[in-house]
């Protein structure tokens, strides 16, 4: 069994009455791609929000790599190691797409102000090793061709990898999709699967939020299932698949 | 960078030496004229690091040039009997505009769009009002009535206030600016590119684009806002002393909300983020007004045979027209920014 890369205790989340999350625990392997999926307005991306700080949690705590994740802020959470995608899709249009991967370097570098306005040779050199490492995403995501583009000239399944390009910028140990396949055809959405089991390989730990159930089922080593932000299961795809409260969850009591 | 190009860079070069000379054989009054659109196009620069690149709405820049006026007028005149030679007060006022610069971006981090524009309008309005009234108890800025007798600039035996004669050439004070301003406007210009093509530049566009994708893409949008802000404050001061140098005379009337707009207008007219855009914006905002001054009084002169609109009323008439039209027709400014990474790599080579 693989190391616990992100463990999380007790989350509780509220927005005035609504109760969104409660005691939601969860434990995310090293190397794993661990699904999370449930019915609409289940919590989901909320859980999300969470876990990458862009939402304060009203209690519990989250650990990753077995230090308490501090998530005051989004990007101390991407420096932990913690890159996400939206489920809008969330790009900087007027950018190029090679501008879009190279802002994802922006927390593994350091180059300053007056290193910039000096051109000083560390700057110089730093500034090539970042346009190097993001060409090599965009090749890695199958857009290379496309790096003078701007980011809202690509193609909706173009956007999609330039996306999850500029959150493996940043170097991350657990990369988070929120519903990578939203939208998507089936061909993309192969593609789309393809690109994420290579990820897999290459020994990133995966997060996927997604509504496609048989893409979640097919894809994931380990499933949680989140309804009315509660846990209702927690396991391998085909005992949650089999799983009487998920069933209940998304078809109703009746069946 | 091609033959061509160089050899187009090199016009321009020796056009722009030799523009002074041109100029104040038409009246030393124009040289004037142009000293003071270099100094608007200084300061849209520093605008465009805040509003062009950083997205940031700012309405009270010109709070910084305020800043940066007053140093310099505080430590170069008889007030507090003070005369410290330029190139120790211009870095000294570009740090205090630049500290202003933090204060007012601070409190304003959580706020965007309209909510800012009127923070930042309020912030220059506040210093303003701080000028024309620290005169008691004790007398900081003398008030209302300004700080006068500034020094000039002051370079070994030469200067800038009065004449030189060099190989046969009258330089006037108005001309020694102009050649100073110049060499202050390509440090800039450079700095601006530079910072542009950064880790620094990216990350404020970034913001500009989607603050939210930004932070999750791990920008720290609080420190990297404070830097638009006080980058582009530290160049509002230096315009801002030059300008107390040049006119030997500041009052709080010089730094009202009409001269903040103005700026925003040029960068907004120019070509928000483009620094060339920006800087056409900035000189065709300067001139234009002062072209009508000498223009429509003669031709009403000459069709009427009396004046029947005052220079001064067509001038913003003009002036809000451009700007509407613009706004109309080329909402992204006469010359917007275009970003392409050929161009950025022939510019690195």
């Amino acid at each position: 069994m693989n190391e616990v890369l992100l463990e999380a205790r007790a989350i509780d989340k509220r927005f005035g009455g609504v109760q969104a999350l409660k005691d939601v625990s969860l434990t995310i392997r090293s190397g794993e791609i661990y699904g999370l999926i449930g019915p609409n307005g289940a919590g989901k991306t909320t859980l999300f929000n969470v876990f990458t700080g862009l939402y304060p949690r009203d209690g519990g705590e989250v650990l990753f790599c077995g230090m308490p994740l501090r998530l005051e802020s989004p990007h101390q959470v991407a420096a932990a190691g913690i890159a996400r995608t939206f489920q809008n899709i969330r790009l900087f249009g007027n950018m190029t797409a090679l501008e879009n991967v190279m802002v994802g370097r922006h927390v593994r570098t350091q180059a300053g102000v007056f290193g910039a306005m000096l051109r000083t040779r560390a700057e110089r050199a730093e500034e090539a090793a970042i346009r190097r490492r993001a060409d090599e995403l965009l090749y890695y995501v199958g857009i290379a061709d496309r790096a003078d583009d701007l980011a809202r000239h690509l193609s909706y399944g173009d956007q999609r990898r330039l996306e999850i390009a500029r959150a493996l910028a940043t170097d991350p140990k657990l990369l988070a999709l929120d519903e990578p396949a939203a939208g998507m055809n089936a061909t993309e959405t192969a593609a789309l699967r393809a690109l994420i089991e290579g990820l897999r390989r290459d020994g990133l730990t995966v997060l996927l939020i997604e509504h496609d159930v048989k893409l979640v089922l097919g894809l994931c080593d380990r499933v949680a299932v989140l309804d009315y932000g509660e846990k209702i299961a927690e396991d391998v795809p085909e005992s949650v698949r089999a799983n009487p409260k998920v069933i209940e969850a998304y078809l109703g009591a009746s069946h | 960078m091609s033959a061509r190009e160089k050899f187009g860079l090199a016009l321009i070069a020796v056009a722009l030496i030799a523009l002074p000379f041109v100029l104040a054989a038409a009246g030393t009054a124009w040289v004037r004229i142009t000293n003071f659109a270099v100094l608007f196009v200084l300061l849209s620069l520093g605008l465009n690091i805040v509003v062009g690149f950083a997205g940031l709405l700012d309405l009270g820049y010109v709070a910084f040039y305020a800043v940066g006026a007053y140093v310099y007028a505080l430590l170069a005149s008889p007030h507090f009997g003070l005369h410290l030679p330029f190139w120790v007060i211009l870095p000294i006022g570009a740090a205090v505009a630049c500290i202003a610069g933090v204060i007012l971006g601070a409190p304003t981090l959580r706020l965007r769009g309209d909510y800012l524009a009127i923070v930042t309008l309020g912030f220059g309005e506040i210093v303003r009002i701080f000028m024309n009234n620290l005169s008691s108890p004790v007398n900081l800025t003398n008030g209302p009535k300004g700080i006068n007798r500034i020094d000039s600039f002051q370079v070994g035996p030469i200067n800038f206030a009065g004449s030189d004669t060099l190989a046969g050439l009258v330089f006037s004070g108005p001309i020694k600016y102009y050649y100073f301003l110049m060499l202050v406007l390509l440090a800039v210009i450079v700095i601006n590119r530079r910072l542009q093509d950064s880790r620094i530049g990216r990350a404020w566009v970034a913001i500009r684009e989607d603050e939210i994708a930004a932070k999750a893409s791990g920008i720290n949008t609080r420190n990297i806002k404070l830097l638009a802000f006080a980058m582009g404050a530290s160049f509002g001061g230096i315009a801002g002393g030059m300008f107390a140098a040049m006119q030997t005379f500041v009052s709080p009337e010089s730094f009202v909300l009409n001269e903040s707009i103005m700026v925003l207008a040029m960068v907004v007219l120019g070509g928000m983020g483009n620094i060339w855009g920006v800087i056409a914006g900035a000189v065709l905002l300067s001139f234009v007004p002062e072209l009508l001054r000498y223009t429509v009084e003669p031709a009403q002169m000459a069709v009427f045979g009396k004046l029947l609109i005052d220079p001064e009323v067509l001038r913003m008439l003009v002036f809000g027209l451009a700007l509407v039209l613009t706004m109309r027709f080329r909402p992204a400014g006469l010359w917007p920014e275009t970003r392409h990474r050929r161009e950025m790599n022939e510019n690195r080579a």
